[in-house]
Parts: C-alpha cells; structure tokens; sequence
C-alpha cells in the first residue's frame, strides 16, 4: 500500500510540475489541481497508515500502548482539500474572465505593455 | 480573560468584516464601519505590544488544549511588534481608501475582503502553530487575490493570473514541508518543533523539509530566484491596495521565514550561505530591476524586491547584530513602503498617469505636498538621521566584521541604487518641466473638497511622522528590535512559555 501511494504521490508531482511548466493556462491550472492532490496525500501517507486501530487509549493506561491510526494528517487533508477547493474554484473563474477579456490562453501573450494606474 | 486579549485584533477584525458584508452596498455606512474597526484594531493592537513588552511572552491555548495538542496563540516581542505595525498600516490605509476607492469597489466588498486581509495578517504573526499558520497564509492569499482582481480590468486580470498561480505553488510547497515535518516528528507546533526537529538524526530529511519551507516562504516574501511575479502584478491594483500588499504581504513571508529559522531550523553553514547568496542576488537583481523602469509603481516594486534582501542578509548572517539590523529594517520598510504607494496615489489623481516620463513640474504646482513627498523618499533612502539609516549601520558593519565583502558590496549597491532611482524620480517627477502643456482636466485631486484632500494627505503625513519617529528617535526602535533579536537566538523562553513548562 505505501508503495503504492509513494509511486502515486510521485506522479502526482511529476505530471503537475511538467503541467504548470506549459504556457497554456487551464494546463497551469491542472498542474496546481494534481499538486494539490499529491500534497494531500502526502500528509496522508506520512501520518503512518495503519488499518483497523482506532486512536484509543485503553483503559488502563494513560499512553498508547501500540501502533494507532493518526486522526491527525486526516484533519490536516479534510482542512486542505476546504482550502484548496476555495483556491481553485477562485482560479478557474479568474481564468475564464482573463479568457474572456483576452481571448487567449497563452501566458506569452499576457504580458501588459503599459503601466496603467487604477 | 486576558485569553481571549491575544487574538482580540484577529477578532476585532474578523467582526468588522462580517458587518461590513452585512451592511452591503451601504457605502457610507460600511466607510464609517470600516474606519470604526481599523481603530478599536489599532487600539488593542497597542495595548497587545505594551503588555507583551512589559509582561514577556503570552500565550493562549485554543479550546483550552493544552500544547503541543491544541493550536497555541503566541504573542512574543515579535509577533505583537508585527501586529502593532500591520495595525499601523492598515488604519491608516484605511483611512486613506475612504476617498480612493471608488463607490463601485466599496459595493463590491472592498472594505469586508480588506479587513479579512487584517485578519489574516494578524493571524499569521500571532499562531503559534505550524498548520494553523497556513491557513492563515491562504486567509491572506484568497482575501488578496479578491483585491487585486477587484475592479475587473485587463491589466489586473493579467497581473492578477501570475500572482495566483505563484502563491498557489508556494502554498503547495508550504504544505509539503509540513506534511514532512509531521511525519519525522509528530508534531505541528512551533515549540514542540523546535525541541523535537533539534533531536532528530535523519538531517538530511529534516533539511529537505527546511528548503521546502523556504522555497514556499520564498515565493511570498519574493527573494532572488522567485520574485518575478511581484513586478508584473503590482502596478495593476489601485494605489490603496498596492499600499497594503507591498506593506505586508511580503514582510508575512519575511515573518514566516524568520520565526522558521530561528525556531526550528537554527541555520548551519550551508543554509547560512544559502541565504546570503540569495540576499546578495535578491539585492543586485531588484536594484538593476529598479533602474530600468519607466512607471513609478514598476520601480517601487523592483525596490521592495530588491529590500527584501536586507531581511535575508541579517538572517543570513544570524548575529545578534545582523538580526537587530534586520528586524529594525522590517519597521522601517513596513511604514516606507505603504507611503511611498500613497504618495504615489495622490500624483495620479493630479496627473492621470504614473509615467515618470510624461510627469514633470510637480515642486511648481504643489510645493508643499512636494516637501512631504521628499521626505519620504529621502527615508526610504536612508539619509542620516531619517530612518532608513540605522539598521543598515549594523548590516554593514557585520557584513564587514564577517569578511563577506561580497555582501558588504551588495549592501552598498543596493542603497546607492535606491538613492539613484529616488533622484531619477525626483528630477523627472518634481522638477523637469512637463514635455505636453498640462491638462486641467486629468487633475482629480484640484475638484476635490477641503475634507477630502485632508484624508488623502493626512495619512501620508502620519505615516512620515512615525517614520520620522523612527528616524529621530531610533534608540526606542532599536531596544525593541535588540530584544526581538536576542529572542531568536535564545528560544528556550519560547519554548518554556508555549509549552508551559
């Protein structure tokens, strides 16, 4: 399973990285999306998996007495996911306004000749 | 109750912005409002800093956890100094976006997105809690990708795209670095770090951790490599908002970077010389960057880049000496550089343009307004006593004591070049004789009443009374940054106050 995940997360960063290297905007945007992904489960995979062991101290003890499942990375990655799906929703609207106001998607393109103070 | 005093300007902010979304398009009413919190914000900001000066580090455990389990609320001399100047800023930019912003903005939640931008800030200095502090970031990166994209323009739309794709990748390395730290030490606050990363023996992991965190902080805080964004999206918002984002927006990264080294990455050799090469190359990139533009707001942001790198050079160096340096430069500079984006404001509304080439005979139309102006500029170039002056005594001087005379040059380089672009834009701006008759016509601020001219200018003058202050009076600041330093290199009364030892 852990192998699994590393191989994954490793993509994950690899396609996004490659994305967000092209000059087309929605690919910048995939890029961040699947970075994103591969940082959650990152956390996740770093808080140690462990299946069936719910973080529990028994009752005679004060301190856990053996492996447990971390409650915590999965409170990190709820927190995450909220956060960044507020960001890239933000994102996607921003891109289809500069789509609209351009009509390009090409980050060459984008670059303001002119100061222009508001 | 003297919990609940720690977060009060987080709070008081947090409620401003919630009435002003309640008060919609109520304009006047959302101004009043506005400027209603900024004070009471500025108010228990200043007590924040006096009683953290008097009484040492307080601390607030969140939902009464203790730590390292709960998120821990942290007002050290640092955090409620930042608060106190994010405080500072944001009353009186505030004040001044009571005339500068149009009615159109103000409808569409300018003051309720600038107010979580507050809130955001004074989060950020104050958690205690490694997590908790990244979403503060994204607090303060949503609530300024709402501001700078407010208003819809071509211009901004295009600034705005890079600036969002660029903080949304230092967020993500932000992340990264704490997902790994998590997962050598189990813990998440900054305290408990500090201990635990010390003892682990897998360095080689924990550096990985230490350079993601600076790529992320690097992106925000704009240092050499990463800081391209910063002079292609800051000349695109309205003056009021560059104001706030060139204040504090990269000083959050700055904070966030300085609290990291200091608390849980005591640099060693390698991440020392890291960050002078970056200091050095920060400096020399921002001040070539400076001389080469035409539009004030583009040469204002190639001088905050190219001052970000006197923060890197003290922490760099990380001295007692090299840091007060540093931290004495984070007050000066925050004050500076939301004026110079002010005064920049106001010589749009006489003109129509920020063209330094198309300006001219500024002194003969306004010459007292010019004589305010000159002494911002001259502040920011640190003519002695004004207070750019002192804190580069100690960079220098340390610079010097560490043989690096490469970054000794660099430091010398990067305040002549100031000076040089300041004299550009004075002569161009102040002095030339325009090139085209003027219009009457573009000049905004002639129609303007008596009432508001006074709030247009009245927070340039503020802001230069405290930079005089600091100026004149720079024994004051300097104790104060003395502490702050000698409270980096000796983190156990941190540690002992967070952890409640």
């Amino acid at each position: 399973m852990e192998i699994l995940l590393i191989v994954l997360i490793g993509l994950f960063y690899a396609a996004g990285i490659y994305l967000m290297f092209r000059r087309s905007l929605v690919r910048l945007l995939l890029g961040l999306l699947l970075l994103g992904n591969g940082v959650n489960l990152l956390i996740f995979l770093m808080g140690n998996i462990a299946k069936g062991k719910p973080p529990i101290i028994p009752e005679h003890s004060n301190v856990f007495t053996q492996a447990y499942a971390d409650p915590v990375p999965q409170s990190l990655i709820l927190t995450a996911i909220v956060i960044s799906f507020g960001l890239q929703s933000f994102a996607i609207v921003l891109l289809k306004r500069v789509y609209l106001l351009t009509g390009t998607d090409d980050l060459d393109t984008l670059n303001p000749l002119h100061e222009k103070n508001l | 109750m003297t919990d609940i005093f720690i977060i009060s300007p987080i709070l008081i902010h947090m409620i401003t912005a919630v009435l002003c979304m309640a008060l919609w398009k109520k304009v006047t009413a959302i101004r009043l409002m506005s400027f209603a919190g900024s004070s009471l914000g500025l108010w228990y900001s200043i007590g924040l800093f006096r009683k953290t000066w008097d009484s040492g580090i307080l601390t607030m455990q969140a939902g009464n956890w203790p730590a390292p389990f709960g998120i821990t609320f942290v007002s050290d001399t640092f955090s409620s100094l930042m608060v106190l100047l994010t405080a500072i800023a944001a009353w009186t930019i505030g004040l001044y976006s009571l005339v500068a912003i149009r009615k159109s903005r103000v409808r569409f939640g300018y003051y309720s997105i600038f107010h979580f931008l507050i809130m955001g800030l004074s989060g950020a200095f104050l958690t205690g809690d490694i997590f908790n502090l990244y979403v503060w970031f994204e607090i303060v990166i949503i609530s300024s990708f709402v501001l700078m994209t407010l208003g819809g323009q071509r211009e901004q739309m295009e600034g705005a795209i890079k600036y969002v794709a660029m903080n949304m990748l230092a967020s993500v390395f932000f992340l990264t670095a704490i997902g790994i730290l998590y997962g050598i030490t189990g813990s998440l606050n900054m305290a408990d770090l500090s201990i635990k990363v010390a003892a682990i023996e897998n360095r080689s992991l924990v550096n990985i951790s230490a350079l993601l965190f600076f790529i992320g902080f690097g992106i925000k805080s704009a240092v050499f490599p990463l800081y391209y964004w910063l002079p292609s999206s800051y000349h695109t918002p309205p003056s009021a908002t560059a104001a706030i984002f060139g204040a504090l927006l990269t000083k959050v990264g700055v904070y966030a970077m300085f609290r990291t080294v200091s608390l849980i990455f005591v640099p060693d050799d390698f991440m020392k010389s890291l960050l002078v090469f970056t200091a050095v190359m920060t400096m020399i990139t921002g001040a070539l960057g400076a001389l080469n533009q035409k539009g004030m707001r583009r040469i204002y942001s190639y001088l905050l880049v190219c001052h970000i790198g006197y923060f890197m050079a003290g922490l760099g160096m990380f001295t007692q000496l090299a840091l007060t340096g540093a931290l004495f430069y984070i007050v000066h500079d925050i004050i500076v550089k939301s004026n110079l984006f002010l005064v920049n404001g106001i010589i749009y509304r006489v003109r129509g343009t920020t063209d330094i080439t198309l300006l001219g005979g500024f002194q003969k139309q306004y010459p007292n307004l010019s004589l305010v102006f000159a002494l911002v500029f001259l502040s920011l170039v640190g003519i002695p006593p004004l207070s750019g002056f002192w804190p580069k005594i100690n960079l220098i001087s340390e610079a010097m004591l560490a043989n690096s005379y490469i970054l000794t040059g660099a430091l010398l380089l990067a305040s002549f070049v100031t000076l040089m672009v300041i004299m550009k834009i004075w002569k161009e701006v102040f002095w030339k004789t325009p090139a085209e008759a003027l219009n009457p016509e573009a000049n905004t601020f002639r129609t303007l009443s008596k009432a508001k001219k006074l709030i247009l200018v009245g927070p340039v003058v503020l802001l230069l009374m405290i930079s005089l202050y600091i100026g004149l009076f720079a024994e004051n600041i300097y104790l104060v940054a003395e502490r702050i330093a000698g409270e980096m290199l000796n983190t156990e009364y941190y540690i002992k106050a967070v952890l409640q030892q």
